[in-house]
């Protein structure tokens, strides 16, 4: 009786041997993705750089050239990969964009959480999770169909290039940062607001001087990671800029980023050789570059988490 | 807790099935009834139709086709990753592959044929009125008798097959300016039909009433103008294999090669037949008249 009582207490209980399965599945998981991503990581590193060490690419030449024509060898003898072009491009396309996005995003967001929190919000948060809900290739298709055919009538030119994508990717990082900036500004404590009323601010006077200061950081991420996606997007900027590998020179001449040369290269090219290498460096920059993106994210939560 | 179990049972009911099928597909692989062709979208669309007319015939087998793109289609059948890879170029043009350790199969011919905007006023050109166009020396088309309207130039992604094919016969190897690109030949023709001033180049089989065919030269881009190489931009359509490849995947190109297929799919989906060519040319670009076989 007495050693049939210790056995079951020595014994695991049921709910502890499921603490352990529970652990060990999500730990599994945990491991799994951590793996993905080191071996993406390693995976587009390791083709990217090949074109530096096997190829032999001078790393400023491809930084900083401006032709890109990686089956043609210039008078150096050197293959044309100069990826200033796309680099700047996207640069272009990804500032501009969100530069035009964020005074839309943040009146939304003050609208949708200080001036009209019940209807307003009742009725633009259904239309800001549709607009993030719409496939990209639509975005796409519909500037083309009407962004490039408006921009040609209106600005001239063909229609196709950086004032287009920034059009549409206004449209598609919109979104973002807008449900971004409304989680800022609902992360503002009630008594700041509270406080500023009662010493005899105006509304107006509150949200500019209390809440927006108080919400800055929350609002500068919400543009950052606006700005890491439309700075990845592809498909509809491909749709519109043109891709053509040229410095941009004006606003409706065409041109391109690295995602579009990326996605209308990759599958005329063979794996190994440097033209294909080349084109896994753009990827290498574009990894890079949202690596940076996320630091940056980090850095501002800090700060901001540092100034309460 | 009753139906967590019924869940369970469930779940495993389920993994049982799905190995199970697993285990068949691998045995049917196994059986050579399985071959996968990818590469060139210009060559995709008779494949495919081909693929399917034979898995109707010949029950069990099943020819998987996908795009990429001529460079993909040559590096994955060079890798011995598919079985048939399809391009519109020779292996010894592209780079990177050892042409080598490939079997060309020709299966077809198609012809390629500079387009320009309606608006433009301009449906013939000469050889050097293109090149002019192409390298940037023209840029209105009122300088070759169009139009006063700008050129917008529009170019297939680098190392496209029909872009490679245009550029060394239509522009006697000159490289186009750096301009627009686009990776489809569906794509070319819409912006070409919506954008003023626009030309580029696509396949016969993409020619409609929404763009202007240009002929160069006084002769019109035409099947029987190809035929007897009068129009040079055309190119082969291959499907490479490796030497040795899976029965199966050479019995479908030699299906692909019959008059059956020949005479009907590739005819109606706008390439043109090998037995109508009465010129062959080599990677090197040599062009020799075909002996009068009477089969």
């Amino acid at each position: 009786m007495n050693n049939n009582l210790q056995k079951q207490l020595l014994k695991r209980s049921k709910a502890a041997k499921l603490e352990r399965l529970g652990k060990t599945v999500s730990f599994l998981a945990l491991m799994l993705i951590t793996l993905t991503v080191f071996a993406i990581i390693i995976f587009v590193a390791s083709k990217g750089l090949s074109t530096f060490f096997t190829n032999h690419v001078n790393l400023m030449d491809f930084l900083t050239g401006k032709n890109w024509n990686p089956s043609v060898t210039n008078s150096k003898g050197q293959p044309e990969v100069g990826a200033l072009p796309m680099i700047s491009g996207s640069f272009v396309v990804t500032i501009l964009s969100a530069l035009l996005a964020t005074p839309f995003a943040i009146g939304t967001a003050i609208f949708m959480n200080e001036i009209s929190p019940h209807r307003g919000a009742k009725l633009l948060q259904p239309v800001i999770e549709l607009l993030v809900g719409i496939p990209s290739v639509v975005y796409g298709f519909i500037g083309l169909t009407v962004v490039v055919p408006a921009v040609r009538s209106v600005f001239g030119g063909s229609g196709f290039g950086i004032l287009a994508g920034t059009f549409v990717l206004f449209v598609m990082i919109l979104p973002t940062v807008t449900s971004m900036s409304v989680d800022a500004l609902r992360s503002v404590p009630r008594y700041y607001r509270e406080a500023a009323l009662a010493l005899g601010a105006t509304q107006w006077q509150t949200i500019y001087k209390v809440v927006l200061r108080a919400a800055t950081p929350g609002m500068l991420t919400a543009i950052v990671f606006g700005m890491a996606r439309a700075f990845g997007e592809a498909l509809a900027v491909q749709m519109v800029i043109g891709n053509a590998a040229l410095m941009p020179t004006s606003l409706v001449s065409p041109a391109s980023t690295l995602t579009s040369v990326l996605t209308t290269g990759i599958g005329n090219t063979v794996m190994g050789s440097l033209q294909n290498n080349a084109l896994w460096s753009l990827a290498l920059v574009l990894l890079v570059m949202s690596l940076i993106f996320n630091l940056v994210i980090r850095m501002i939560g800090r700060k901001g988490a540092m100034s309460k | 807790m009753q139906k967590k179990r019924w869940i369970e049972c469930l779940l495993l009911v389920g993994l049982i099935i799905l190995g199970g099928w697993a285990y068949q597909t691998r045995q049917v692989n196994k059986a050579n009834m399985t071959i996968t062709a990818v590469g060139s979208t210009a060559l995709q669309p008779l494949v495919e139709a081909a693929g399917e007319d034979y898995s109707n015939h010949h029950l069990g087998t099943f020819i998987n086709v996908q795009g990429g793109g001529s460079g993909t289609g040559l590096s994955q059948v060079q890798e011995g990753a598919v079985d048939i890879g399809n391009a519109d170029v020779f292996a010894e043009e592209q780079k990177g592959i050892v042409a080598s350790r490939l079997q060309d199969h020709r299966v077809a011919v198609v012809g390629i044929t500079p387009i320009v905007n309606r608006s433009a006023g301009i449906n013939q050109l000469t050889t050097a009125q293109l090149i002019a166009v192409f390298t940037g020396k023209v840029r209105n088309w009122s300088q070759v008798g169009g139009k006063d309207q700008k050129i917008v130039i529009l170019n297939r992604a680098q190392g496209s097959g029909t872009r490679t094919t245009f550029e060394r016969f239509g522009l006697k190897g000159q490289r186009s300016i750096a301009a627009q690109e686009q990776d489809s030949s569906g794509m070319v023709r819409q912006i070409v039909a919506t954008t003023p001033g626009a030309i580029s180049y696509v396949g016969f089989s993409y020619v409609n009433k929404t763009i202007q065919a240009v002929s160069l030269n006084g002769i019109q881009p035409t099947n029987q103008n190809v035929a007897d190489n009068q129009w040079s931009i055309w190119s082969y359509e291959h499907m490479y294999t490796g030497h040795n490849p899976q029965p199966l995947a050479k019995k479908f190109i030699q299906y692909v090669q019959s008059n059956a297929i020949q005479n009907t799919l590739v005819r109606r989906l706008g390439y043109i037949s090998m037995a109508d060519m009465k010129v062959t040319r080599d990677g090197q670009g040599k062009v020799h008249q075909v002996e009068a076989n009477h089969e």
